[in-house]
């Protein structure tokens, strides 16, 4: 089993995927092809059950193709047996994918929303994830992928907007994983699959139709764990993952008509993180703000944050800036308020700058 | 109420035979409409480790008038309310209850207010049974201070303290253990009320339902059970799901009764029973077997894991409004231009409910941090632009 993971990863390096945007002309051994972010899922899913014939996706509602229709259509090429529904019970969901990776399989379930993540948190913390530390290496689930959709899609309400990354990113033995598009779901998610760990992998469902770009048709994988900077600039180091960085994006491009040159980070694996690649950054600018959709309190951000300040304590020429979800539940009419918005992050970005 | 309008000439009542006019009056004459008439249930009751109820059940002209009313009311509302999700003006995530009216009517008529009821996301029809007015239903819907959760909850999220409706929740199978806490708590207080909680075929897959049957079972709850099974959790049927979709058996220590959820006078009775039952022997399972014609919520068009036949074959066969309507003309105790009329007095007071609950105001921005704690806790909030106001709060 190790070795067949050993194997896989080494593959990634091989590849070496380390820049997404080099993969287009690198990998494009089968061209590429304009795909949205639940498409880039679709074909990753897909290519993960072409590739194994040990792994399985399953979770409420998949073969039908899923709330979402990310796994729609695999039923039908690859059968009930590796694609199927489960009953509604995410506790079990998550159990039954843990012992199916015990026995060597990788077991790809879904959560219907990252929401209703909470009945099998226990299975994660307590089962997924120590596992392997407690029989002394005898038994791990690395197969497990928890795939599951989060964060605001305008009018969600309180129980399909949230986003509870930083849960999970208090759990030695796991890890998070958030794409920001298309083309770094697929490469991500093959990796999470294939990594020799269990990993909840969250899918910025905003994205799943909005975001559309060109995807490598073959099989690629890109690396874990590498943060990537996919804006330099000077003045300031915006760290973000997932949906969050779209409107960072924005930000940066509101900053620059005032002279304000903002480098933009995409940290991609939450757990365990690249503090180099932020670390180099904010030694370059001085300045680092993070910015997610979870609450502020206790969010991934605050790691971050005390992490570089530990860091780069004596090269920082302003206090870390966060701007974040406010600290209520996730509002229904409130949602404009709640959210860390382009101004919101713009008025932070020069404030910070000009501290 | 319908029935002192029955003399007047219409033209429909001159159409219909000699024979029905003239007991139509007779009765408006001779009886009153509180007078008990006992109807037969259409189906009889199925059950698990317990006696059945009688399938005689006792009811009146006014309440199968009230019935009708009632199950018409929140059909229309529901109706409404779809169109408005179309145009927007109702936002986030919103499920329907149209098909499923007489578990909600056949429920209330049976218990007091004292009694509980916990239910989950389906939750406006049971809202009003319980009391509630269409404009907090409305208001709610839209987001609106005048909603019966402030505006802050929305559609999944109905709640009425006065009403004993403890809502309203959004996680599938959540609900069923808060309402043996209920329970526990009624039963300390020796005041002799239940709980009933709701779940669909769906959440009766989840651990929690298990613990629940336990907890109850265990410290003889008067905690009852209601599987609204309308045969499908999202778009999975409930054969795809449960190795048994025999609810009322899922208990197996606890006793369960089978009961045809589209008729509101078996609901009523079935109810009934399990109120008595649960008072001296703890808790008990209710399968209301049920049906929902549209889809599981405004996303699903509800008709690509059944077909458009088993929905009409519902629609025609097993119609809880029809079904009352069909008593009511056969009693005597309405003529069928009083229902259509009826009808269009409901759609009337929707639409004003939908127009006043517009007129309704958003809730204040600072409402967005009240009842997080009991105090605020001095956060500072503001607008998505910086044109908004910053609101710093206490
Ligand atoms: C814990 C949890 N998992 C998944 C969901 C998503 N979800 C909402 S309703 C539903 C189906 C429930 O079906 P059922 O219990 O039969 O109730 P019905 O909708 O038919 O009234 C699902 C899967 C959820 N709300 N909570
Ligand atoms: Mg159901």
């Amino acid at each position: 089993m190790s070795t067949k993971f050993g194997r896989l990863v080494s593959l990634v390096c091989k590849r070496g995927f380390s820049i997404s945007t080099s993969v287009q002309k690198g990998a494009s051994e089968q061209g590429v092809k304009s795909l949205n972010l639940c498409s880039a899922i679709n074909q990753a899913l897909q290519i993960a059950l072409d590739s194994d014939p040990r792994s399985y996706v399953f979770g409420e509602d998949v073969s039908f193709g899923g709330v979402f229709r990310c796994t729609a259509g695999l039923a039908d090429q690859f059968g009930k047996k590796r694609v199927f529904n489960t009953p509604l019970c995410e506790q079990g969901i998550v159990g039954f994918g843990i012992g199916l990776a015990a026995m060597g399989n990788r077991a790809i379930a879904e959560i219907q929303f990252a929401d209703y993540i909470f009945p099998a948190f226990d299975q994660i913390v307590n089962e997924a994830a120590k596992f392997r530390y407690r029989s002394g290496n005898q038994f791990n689930c690395g197969g497990l992928t928890i795939r599951t959709p989060y964060g605001a899609v305008g009018h969600g309400g309180h129980y399909h907007s949230q986003s509870p990354e930083a849960f999970f990113c208090h759990v030695p033995g796991i890890k998070v994983v958030i794409p920001r598009s298309p083309r770094q779901a697929k490469g991500l998610l093959l990796s999470c699959i294939r990594d020799p760990n269990p990993i909840v992998f969250f899918e910025p469902k905003w994205l799943y139709r909005l975001a559309v770009e060109e995807v490598p048709e073959d099989d690629y994988m890109l690396p874990l764990s590498e943060a990537e900077v996919i804006r330099e600039g000077s003045d300031i180091t915006l760290v973000g993952w997932g949906a969050q960085l779209s409107i960072m994006k924005e930000a940066c491009l509101d900053a620059e008509k005032e002279g304000i040159s903002c480098e933009l980070i995409d940290l991609k694996t939450l757990i365990p993180w690249d503090k180099e690649t932020v670390e180099a950054s904010v030694n370059k600018t001085g300045r680092l703000l993070v910015s997610h959709e979870a609450p502020i309190t206790g969010g991934f951000g605050a790691e971050v944050s005390a992490s570089i300040v530990e860091r780069c304590f004596s090269r920082l020429e302003a206090p870390v800036a966060r701007v974040c979800g406010l600290d209520t539940p996730f509002p229904l009419v409130f949602e404009p308020f709640y959210m860390p918005t382009k101004n919101k992050i713009l008025d932070a970005i020069k404030s910070t700058v000009k501290y | 109420m319908a029935l002192s309008r029955v003399s007047s000439s219409s033209p429909s009542i001159l159409l219909k035979p000699l024979s029905s006019y003239l007991s139509l009056r007779r009765r408006s004459v001779s009886s009153s409409s509180t007078d008990p008439l006992t109807v037969e249930t259409s189906l009889p009751f199925t059950a698990h480790r317990c006696d059945e109820p009688s399938r005689a059940v006792e009811t009146s002209a006014a309440e199968l008038l009230s019935f009708f009313r009632d199950m018409a009311l929140m059909r229309r509302m529901e109706i409404a309310a779809d169109s408005l999700y179309k145009a927007k003006l109702i936002r986030g995530f919103c499920h329907l209850y149209d098909g499923q009216e007489a578990v909600a009517v056949g429920m209330e008529a049976a218990i007091t207010r004292k009694d509980c009821i916990i239910t989950a996301y389906r939750d406006h029809c049971t809202f009003l049974s319980r009391g509630g007015t269409l404009l907090e239903v409305f208001a709610e819907l839209m987001g609106r201070r005048d909603g019966c959760s402030k505006g802050k909850g929305g559609s999944m999220h109905f709640y009425r303290k006065e009403g004993g409706f403890y809502g309203g929740h959004g996680i599938v199978g959540a609900q069923v253990p808060l309402g043996c806490g209920l329970a526990f708590a009624q039963k300390y207080c020796k005041d002799e009320n239940v709980t009933f909680s709701l779940y669909g075929d769906g959440a009766a897959n989840q651990g929690q339902l298990f613990e629940a049957l336990n907890i109850s079972a265990l410290w003889d709850l008067p905690s009852i059970l209601v599987c609204e099974n309308n045969h499908y959790g999202m778009g999975t049927a409930e054969w795809r799901a449960a190795k048994s979709p025999a609810y009322y058996k899922r208990g197996d220590y606890v006793p369960g009764l089978k009961v045809d959820g589209m008729d509101a006078l078996a609901v009523k009775q079935a109810c009934k029973f399990a109120k008595e039952f649960a008072l001296k022997n703890g808790p008990i399972i209710l399968e209301m077997d049920t049906y929902r014609y549209h889809g599981h919520s405004m996303s699903d068009p509800g008709s690509t894991y059944r077909t458009r036949d088993e929905i009409s074959g519902v629609r025609q066969e097993r119609d809880p409004i029809e079904r009352v309507r069909k008593l009511l003309l056969s009693h005597e105790i309405s003529t069928e231009k009083e229902l259509k009329d009826t009808e269009k007095e409901v759609r009337k007071e929707v639409d004003e409910a939908i127009a006043k609950a517009k007129e309704s105001q958003m809730p204040d921005p600072s409402d967005l941090f009240k009842n997080v704690y009991v105090k605020g806790l001095g956060v500072e909030a503001r607008g998505a632009d910086r044109k908004e106001v910053i609101a710093t709060l206490p």
